[in-house]
């Protein structure tokens, strides 16, 4: 199973998470440490087990579908680094 | 007027009710210890002001008759429940800025109920970690030292700033939150009581999310009843929370002190791991003699899949956690960072914002649920959790609870663990269980070791009956008479 360098590139970029080219190595052989000991796993037969998602059986419940708050766009912005005009400020992503 | 935090939270609210001091009185006497004792870094914002103000409109409250179950006990804040208007951070400098526009419902639960916020207190940051170092704001130190010692030692985490808070006559009680042991091996590290309820208990609107199948708000507090008034006020159903239950809260003061005898406990083989020391085996053998004292039965049960319950955890949480975090982006609160393009603000925002306990479970998080790997471990995990389910399940034909220690060992000292992750995790063996299976588990104090640190006892429920959790509970605080507190060095 081996984690290797790649792929915590791979994955430290699916995460968007930026990890300079030095702490590669030792993020390697972390989640390597981490994912052998996690291993053990195998050794349990799950053979005919449901997964367990969640520990409450109810269903979910459902709300009636109408608006229950709004109309506070400075509320919504106020911890937002940048806006403008109470909206978010985002960088251009259409070229 | 340090005698008014030497009081329990039953102590103080019936001396308030016979009107021997105020909550403006109770409430400066906190303020005063909680600068006194800035040196612990349990609380990483105090809000005296509005400490005072909440007081006074409780002592006004009393005056007119209107007093409510907790009214003026002044209570500190674990820094993951979002607060209106006070800076809530989950001890991350991503979210360092932070301002909530909104109360979580737990929180808002107390304030209804008259209690008094003294301020934030500190975790591990996301409350990733068992011994607060991870926090932005620098680890807690527990108030315990050993003898003869003057080690720094950890309150354990996450929830360790309320539990050194708490231990160290702080604050009334705490809230906290528990994932996978974040209140009970906190608590059992620093001679405190904590208890995580059943899931869906405790609404977790407004709590900073973790691993949203396993989080779970809870109280911490000085006494068995203290716990047990706490969590009163801290439950019920919330329609924010699609998981919250839609159940009946019980007074759960009333099965305090109720008599156990004929209850059957179960005392699992598999808790008994490899190093354990041998005075936990000897506080986990005394708290079997206690309940049989008190006339219950007790059973020998298997929980066969107990050892694989840490490594099904490192991949649940880890999962939810990716998914959780992935709404720290820098655009609509938060830090941002800049960079050449919108995913390069991202990575830098991230980078910069979480620290790397945090990035680790993340990229273990994202690795899990990457393609080709999601079936061998995330659907494995999800699977292995089912047994670990059914394992309860089984016991609960033979119990009526089970009793096994809180954590394999006491509190250790600041950096002991903290270069070797598995290390680490293995705090939570005794805890992550009931997490997995949504169970109540509380922690007790019932010994001290050799050392003169604070030994704690778990005591797991069926879901639910917390009620019953906190008769037995009740049974051992009576029969360990645990008094000690810590000696003020601070």
């Amino acid at each position: 199973m081996a984690i290797d360098a790649a792929t915590v590139r791979k994955v430290a970029r699916l995460a968007r998470i930026a990890e300079p080219e030095e702490r590669i190595e030792a993020l390697t052989q972390e989640l390597n440490g981490i994912m052998t000991w996690i291993e053990q796993l195998a050794e349990v037969d799950t053979d005919g087990a449901e997964p367990l998602t969640s520990v409450v059986a109810a269903g979910l419940p459902l709300r009636d579908d109408v608006v229950t708050m709004g109309g506070e766009p400075e509320v919504v912005t106020g911890n937002a680094p940048k806006t403008v005009s109470n909206f978010f400020v985002v960088p251009k992503v259409v070229e | 007027m340090s005698a008014l935090t030497k009081l329990t939270l039953k102590g103080a609210l019936d001396g308030l009710a016979a009107k021997d001091f105020t909550s403006v009185e109770l409430t400066k006497a906190h303020i005063d210890a909680v600068e006194a004792a800035r040196g612990l870094n349990a609380y990483i914002l105090e809000t005296p002001e509005q400490a005072l103000e909440m007081a006074a409109a409780s002592d006004a409250r009393r005056a007119k008759g209107e007093a409510g179950p907790l009214d003026g006990a002044p209570l500190g804040v674990k820094d993951l429940f979002c607060t209106k208007g006070v800076r809530t951070t989950a001890c991350s400098k991503i979210l360092e800025n932070f301002v909530p526009a909104y109360e979580s419902t737990v929180t808002s639960n107390l304030w209804r109920d008259g209690a008094v916020m003294l301020g934030k207190l500190n975790l591990d940051q996301f409350a990733m970690g068992s011994s607060n170092e991870t926090s932005y704001f620098g680890p807690v130190t527990n108030p315990w030292r050993a003898k003869d010692s003057n080690k720094a030692l950890t309150p354990g985490g996450s929830s360790g700033g309320s539990a050194a808070a708490v231990a160290a006559d702080l604050c009334l009680g705490a809230t906290a939150t528990d994932t996978g042991g974040s209140i009970r091996q906190p608590a059992a590290f620093t001679g405190t009581v904590g208890i995580k309820p059943t899931y869906g208990r405790c609404s977790r609107w407004g709590v900073v999310a973790f691993a949203s199948s396993l989080d779970q708000a809870g109280p911490i507090a000085k006494t068995v009843e203290d716990a047990a008034l706490l969590l009163n006020s801290m439950s019920g159903h919330d329609p924010k929370d699609s998981t919250s239950l839609d159940v009946a809260t019980p007074d759960f003061t009333q099965f305090v002190g109720k008599s156990i005898k004929g209850l059957r406990i179960g005392v699992p083989k598999e808790y008994r791991v490899d190093g354990m020391p041998a005075e936990i085996q000897k506080l986990w053998d005394d708290g079997v003699a206690w309940l049989k004292e008190a006339g219950c039965e007790i059973v020998e049960i298997s929980l066969p899949h107990t050892k694989y319950a840490l490594p099904a955890y490192y991949i649940v949480a880890p999962a939810e956690a990716s998914s959780n975090l992935a709404r720290y982006d820098g655009m609509r609160y938060g830090l941002r960072e800049e960079g050449a393009n919108l995913a390069e603000i991202y990575e830098n925002t991230r980078a910069a914002g979480f620290g790397d306990e945090v990035k680790r479970r993340i990229l273990i998080g994202t690795y899990v649920l990457s393609a080709g790997y999601y079936d061998a471990y995330y659907l494995k995990a999800l699977k292995v959790r089912r047994r670990i389910a059914e394992d309860f399940d089984h016991a609960w034909q033979k119990v009526d609870a089970i009793l096994t220690p809180t954590a394999p060992s006491a509190a250790f000292g600041l950096g002991e663990n903290s270069s070797d992750p598995i290390a680490m995790y293995l705090n939570d063996v005794f805890t992550v269980t009931t997490n997995l299976a949504g169970l109540p588990g509380l922690s007790l104090p019932a010994g001290l070791d050799a050392n003169g640190l604070p030994l704690g006892l778990q005591i797991i429920g069926k879901p639910l009956d917390e009620g019953t959790v906190f008769s037995v509970a009740g049974a051992i605080e009576k029969a360990a008479g645990f008094t000690a507190k810590a000696d003020k060095w601070w």
